[in-house]
């Protein structure tokens, strides 16, 4: 192998900024051939940006970057991959329609001397591959008739068979069970036994305690830890990833990004006194959720946190009546409720806000026209009235202060925050009995937040039974007065009338 | 990004183009058919004596009005980013079962049912309205994408056709549906009058009422309107049905209008329907254009077709020309859109 001094790979003094803003501010970090490094820090960190970098993804950041102790200089991904570097990324990238061994050799199908595809020695190696993995799959089935699991793995596959010499696995493990955790966690040992270099992303600290020999944690955009994996413990990671006590101080109150959440919150008791507006009962749709039961009274705020692939979006979606689960019962105002689709949920008093902007508001359209869209059955019967819809609209940018204050204008001119506040306004101007948000400060800046944060409380106040889902511990810690915790689908834990902070909702989770 | 290293959106609104160059480009869907209509107009006007007579524009208004009424519809399942391939043979087989219960002459060898006229008028709607339901079933319920919905129903609907008429040709039809089909008043046609007041209706039902709103915006971003709570099936349904009743209409006006029902009467105008509604600036994307858009891509079609009548060119390079000006069209219409994104963004 290469020279036992110099690190398969090396990184330092690695700077990084989007737009003024740092991502990574002076990072150090090495990988040796052999060597499984657990990654470990909140979202924004860094983790993903250095993992970018080093993947060829981006390409312009100051700083050195050695591969065997030469200085290299990435232009693409590609030129990453011509190096033996290979990643999995969070999110799923795999072809759908093609084969499971089209999958596992995308753009490497083995060919023949006319440039044909072997398909049988494609089929038979594929399968050969995945049985290494545990993956008893029919490789010449659909990708995508395959559970998301498998997908998942498939995709793990590709890369860990591809003979890169540097692995990096983002998150690799959200969407797996446990069985095919372990089996993943086998060949990660195996290849590390054959030389390979990986480095693996998880919020799971447990699974990064069990695998890696070493650890990083990053903070802010620096590495603030590294450590032997058996040197340290759960608690230990977390404190370092939220920084309590260390650096305190530091900066504080300057960057967005340093907001912490680090003194203790004292959840108040619940209203008892209140009627309950929704309860889930045992709600299982595999393989999101499992056993899911709570009831959320009027005046209340549930938070619902858990990690990317917990099962909190198909949750949110199931409450309205997007999906159908497969077992289990809704009841609105203690009646058993079944919604044939969304525009029932809504008519039943529920209002909704997706995770992802895209998929809420129109952005070719007027301000005035994503604002009524919800309310439009209420405002109007057959004939519209755009000039109610306009004081219905101008009356809602007022409130929550959007801007420009221009309702004319078309949605896809607002900032993002702006646009946010458009799809939480939009079930304002007659105010459900249930609100059901997911993200809802997601990607926002510290006064947009608060104004967010603002509604949700007067709304609150104002009786309506409100849950917050979202994978940033912040946001159910601003919000909620209930927190309930989801872990790979089922619930692990509830946070009620006591006293929490970030560290023990992580634990948690 | 699921969970990146987020940058924080800055507040503050993106800079808006210039006023006039900003509301030209985002009307340039608009405007660009119209400039193309002008041009093709002024092209022929010019080129032919006989093109610009008050005869030629009754002419060139019967001609688009079959196309015309096919169209409303259209436009419909079009803004909802949809595509209904079966409106030809819709509108022959409600040409067709019109004339099936009516009582022919002795001579037309068809096994006719007679009843009265508007038995029959009733009769051949329920037919279409029947049909359309069928392709709402198929793409709400079942799931099956609308082309390939409505290219079963193509077929479906010509086996019926062919049932009915077995070859043979009808000629009498209910007197209304005659009258309205071949007849003027004031020297106007009846077929005319009746396009106007559908294309009218279907643009007043478009702007003016919630339904209007929820199929530009079912169009816009179909699950943006899902997560609103729309009953998005509903919607698409509810076109797929409009769409076949408008092509049934124009099936029975047509019959009286070309004077008989016969199989594969219809044809050409699947494709001069869609392409009046695409080459007009409305979206095959969803959500953008609309009636008057529609009105101005018939003229165009209109214009080209009879005009071209008009000038002295090999008649077999007509089809050629007549390809490639709607291709051009199609172009522009392309370019226009792309102008619109990038004065959005």
């Amino acid at each position: 192998m290469q020279d036992s001094r110099a690190p398969l790979l090396e990184l330092r003094e690695i700077t990084k900024a989007f737009g003024g803003v740092a991502a990574l501010r002076g990072v150090d970090f090495s990988l040796s051939a052999g060597e499984i490094h657990g990654l470990v820090g909140e979202n924004g960190a860094g983790k993903s940006t250095l993992m970018k970098i080093i993947a060829g993804v981006h390409t312009d950041f100051a700083g050195r970057f050695l591969l065997d102790g030469h200085e290299v200089h990435f232009r693409s991904a590609r030129d990453a991959r011509a190096a033996g570097i290979a990643m999995v990324h969070q999110e799923l990238s795999v072809a759908p329609d093609l084969t499971v061994a089209e999958n596992v050799f995308l753009g490497t199908q083995p060919t023949n001397r006319f440039g044909l595809v072997q398909w049988k020695r494609m089929a038979r190696e594929a399968a050969e591959q995945l049985k290494r993995l545990g993956i008893d799959a029919d490789p010449m089935a659909r990708l995508g008739d395959l559970p998301i699991g498998l997908q998942q793995l498939i995709e793990i596959a590709r890369v860990l068979f591809s003979g890169a010499r540097i692995i990096i696995l983002d998150e690799p493990t959200s969407a797996l069970s446990p069985p095919e955790v372990e089996r993943l966690f086998a060949t990660l040992r195996r290849l590390r036994g054959q030389g390979t270099g990986i480095i693996f992303i998880s919020h799971f600290i447990e699974d990064i305690l069990l695998v890696s020999d070493h650890v990083t944690v990053f903070r802010n955009g620096r590495n603030v830890m590294e450590t032997e994996a058996r040197a340290t413990s759960k608690a230990a990671l977390i404190e370092a990833m939220i920084g309590k006590g260390i650096d305190k101080g530091a900066g504080k109150g300057r960057d967005a990004l340093e907001e912490t959440y680090s003194h203790d919150i004292t959840l108040p008791a619940p209203p008892l006194g209140q009627p309950v507006v929704v309860e889930v009962q045992d709600v299982s749709l595999a393989p999101n959720l499992k056993h899911v039961s709570f009831a959320v009274r009027a005046g209340e705020v549930l938070g619902v946190y858990g990690f990317m692939g917990s099962g909190q979006f198909e949750l949110a979606r199931i409450l309205f009546g997007k999906l159908a689960p497969d077992h289990g019962a809704l009841l609105m105002a203690g009646d058993r409720t079944r919604f044939r689709n969304t525009a029932a949920a809504r008519r039943a008093g529920i209002a909704f806000v997706p995770e992802s902007r895209r998929d809420m508001l129109f952005h070719q359209e007027p301000v005035y026209k994503n604002i009524s869209i919800s309310s439009l059955g209420r405002i109007a019967s057959v004939l519209l009235k755009p000039n109610r819809e306009r004081v219905i609209a101008r009356r809602q940018v007022e409130a929550l202060q959007i801007r420009p204050g221009d309702v004319e204008i078309d949605l896809g001119l607002l900032s993002g925050g702006n646009q946010q506040k458009v799809a939480l306004a939009k079930w304002l101007s007659h105010p459900p009995q249930l609100l059901v948000l997911c993200e809802p400060t997601r990607g926002m800046d510290v006064g947009a937040k608060s104004d967010v944060i603002g509604i949700v409380r007067q709304l609150r106040d104002q009786g309506i039974a409100i849950i917050v889902l979202s994978t940033e511990p912040e946001t159910v810690l601003s919000l909620a007065d209930r927190i309930i915790v989801l872990k790979r689908g089922e619930m692990v834990r509830e946070f009620a009338n006591e006293t929490i902070s970030k560290d023990r909702l992580l634990e948690a989770a | 990004m699921a969970h990146g290293e987020t940058v924080p959106m800055s507040e503050t609104p993106a800079h808006p183009p210039g006023r006039l160059s900003g509301l030209l480009r985002a009307q340039m869907r608009n405007i660009a058919p119209f400039l193309t209509l002008i041009f093709l107009t002024a092209f022929f006007a010019l080129s032919s004596p006989s093109f610009a007579t008050i005869d030629n524009v009754g002419n060139i208004l019967t001609q688009v009005s079959v196309t015309g009424i096919i169209a409303v519809g259209l436009t419909f399942v079009i803004l909802c980013a949809e595509i209904d391939l079966s409106i030809a043979s819709i509108a022959n087989v409600t040409g067709i079962a019109v004339a099936y219960f009516t009582m022919q002459d002795s001579y037309v060898n068809i096994a006719n049912i007679p009843l009265p006229g508007f038995v029959a008028i009733g009769l051949a709607l329920l037919l279409c309205a029947l049909l359309g339901l069928v392709n709402a079933f198929g793409l709400t319920v079942i799931g099956i994408p609308s082309f390939i919905m409505t290219l079963a129903m193509m077929q479906i609907a010509a086996g019926v056709s062919a049932l009915l008429v077995r070859g043979q040709i009808a000629y009498k039809v209910p007197d209304v549906i005659a009258t309205v089909g071949s007849a003027s008043v004031a020297g106007i046609p009846w077929i005319v009058i009746v396009a106007a007041l559908m294309l009218l209706a279907g643009h007043l039902v478009l702007t003016y009422t919630r339904f209007g709103r929820y199929v530009y915006m079912v169009g816009g971003n179909r699950e943006a309107a899902e997560y609103s709570g729309l009953n998005v099936k509903l919607i698409l349904g509810s076109v797929m049905v409009i769409s076949a009743v408008c092509s049934g209409i124009a099936g029975m006006l047509g019959v009286a209008h070309f004077g008989s029902a016969q199989q594969n009467e219809f044809d050409t105008y699947l494709l001069d329907s869609i392409a009046a509604v695409v080459v007009g600036g409305t979206s095959l994307f969803g959500g953008r254009g609309g009636i008057g858009n529609t009105i101005v891509g018939l003229f165009v079609l209109g214009v080209l077709n009879n005009g071209l009548d008009h000038v002295n060119i090999d008649s077999f390079l007509k089809i050629l020309i007549r390809g490639l000006i709607l291709l051009a069209a199609l172009v522009i219409n392309v370019y226009a859109q792309r102008l619109r994104a990038k004065a959005v963004d």
